[in-house]
């Protein structure tokens, strides 16, 4: 067999793809689950402390700057191992879906809060000034004002973060949650044969690049005022 | 509290696995000196590449920026370790960990240093020029000093990033910190080896962390 034919054999096996494309396409279904999961907890997560920590009570504050840190600075896969071998032996037991779930909502609503909370402190100091001149209360100044100006700046950076986050999901694979990765190895294991990672690499192009996109076209549309 | 003490914070065990966390901190230490500068040099390349002015080498490396943003790092670690076998290519743990880490970094470097470069306005260009700078030296001495400076938060960011994503070198049996801790954590049955790793993440990256977000908070008032 020349290159040619030795490469599409190892990596682009009719056989093997007709026999495993079916995982893998379960596969993404659990990965699209997981990520809109993990989005949707660890957005609204975030959104809800940024808020929280504008009150300035100092003692919520500080718990929340602790938590932000430590999920900041913490690589997931060590949170995930901690969780998952660590919760069992206290009684605990999660499922490895739950575990991912869990660990990325946080680990995103700690990115989400910093990015948030930057934007509210963009908001200058007259807009809060002005509304609480009108009446409004302070949630309503919050809620109405300053909340609604402040999202639509972090759009962008919490895009790509939130991409970042949610690609995450492959770790999955080290503690058996079904996922793209997961099903991949298993399949190429079984087959003995590579296509089965290049459909799983394809599988995430075809979840992930338009997101990347939307991301780009989201940094050009609100583009930062830098100078 | 005893319970958990025992199984998260238990000091013998830790003591024990010391020795091997500090031999894992050890190769940690060593692919963050691999791959670091590789990525942020590797990642100005890439950058000056998306902005050539020829859309014939501009439109491969932004698919190829995308492409590599797309797939998670840890994919890319396992088809290049265990796929590329298949194609008669055995890279060892080492330099299949540096290679995947290399395309995902220097594409997120990339993406940094474009938007940095973009933010200096076309004015600082043609001044440079007008004054007899050529091409090559306007880039190196003015747009990409205060390119860089615009972006430091970022970079710095991404680099924390990258420090931890050499948690995941574990996965392909590389010897690092979070490895060493996993095997602790299996031959003694008790997750506290973990804890400590964590606990040495949490010492080398809160200070980063700290740092970045006083640098983040002032770039955004």
């Amino acid at each position: 067999m020349d290159a040619s034919a030795i490469f599409l054999d190892a990596f682009l096996n009719r056989a093997v793809i007709d026999r495993y494309l079916p995982d893998i396409l379960k596969g993404m279904v659990v990965t699209v689950e997981i990520a809109l999961a993990v989005v949707a907890t660890g957005i609204a997560l975030g959104l809800a402390l940024a808020a929280l920590r504008s009150f300035r009570v100092r003692a919520v504050n500080a718990a929340i700057v602790l938590f932000v840190d430590v999920f900041r600075a913490l690589p997931p896969l060590v949170v995930i191992l901690i969780v998952y071998f660590g919760l069992p032996s206290v009684g605990i037991t999660l499922s490895g879906f739950a575990v991912l779930w869990l660990v990325l909502s946080l680990v995103l609503a700690a990115f989400a809060e910093e990015i948030f909370w930057s934007g509210i402190l963009s908001i200058r100091k007259g807009q809060w000034e002005a509304a609480r001149s009108t009446g409004l209360t302070f949630v309503q100044t919050l809620v109405w004002v300053i909340l609604p100006q402040a999202v639509r700046m972090t759009v962008p950076p919490l895009t790509n973060r939130t991409i970042a986050i949610t690609k995450n999901s492959a770790l999955g694979a080290v503690i058996g949650v079904p996922e793209i990765l997961m099903q991949a190895q298993t399949a190429q294991s079984f087959s003995g044969n590579a296509t089965p990672l290049l459909l799983g690499a394809i599988a995430y192009i075809v979840l992930f690049v338009p997101v990347v996109g939307l991301g780009r076209w989201l940094e050009t549309r609100f583009a930062w005022g830098r100078s | 509290m005893d319970v958990f003490v025992s199984q998260f914070l238990n000091v013998e065990i830790i003591t024990q696995a010391w020795p091997l966390l500090m031999r894992g901190l050890g190769m940690t230490a060593l692919l963050c000196v691999a791959v670091i500068p590789l990525g942020l040099v590797g990642g100005l390349l890439v950058a000056l590449v998306c902005l050539s002015r020829h859309r014939a080498v501009r439109w491969p490396a932004f698919v190829l920026v995308d492409f590599f943003r797309a797939v998670p790092p840890l994919v890319l670690l396992i088809f290049i370790y265990a796929g590329l076998p298949f194609a008669g290519i055995r890279p060892s743990p080492f330099v299949a960990v540096c290679v995947a880490f290399l395309l995902n970094t220097g594409a997120y470097y990339g993406e940094i240093y474009r938007a940095g470069i973009d933010s200096i306005g076309k004015g600082q260009w043609e001044a440079a020029r007008s004054t007899g700078l050529t091409a090559g030296q306007t880039l190196t001495w003015v747009i990409i000093p205060q390119a860089v400076r615009n972006v430091l938060p970022d970079l710095v960011s991404n680099t924390v990033e990258v420090v931890k994503l050499t948690s995941i070198a574990s996965v392909v049996a590389l010897p690092e910190l979070l490895y060493s801790a996993d095997m602790a954590r299996s031959l003694t049955y008790n997750p506290s080896p973990i804890v400590a790793a964590a606990a040495i993440y949490l010492a080398l990256l809160w200070p980063c962390v700290r740092l970045l977000s006083r640098l983040e908070h002032r770039v955004g008032r």
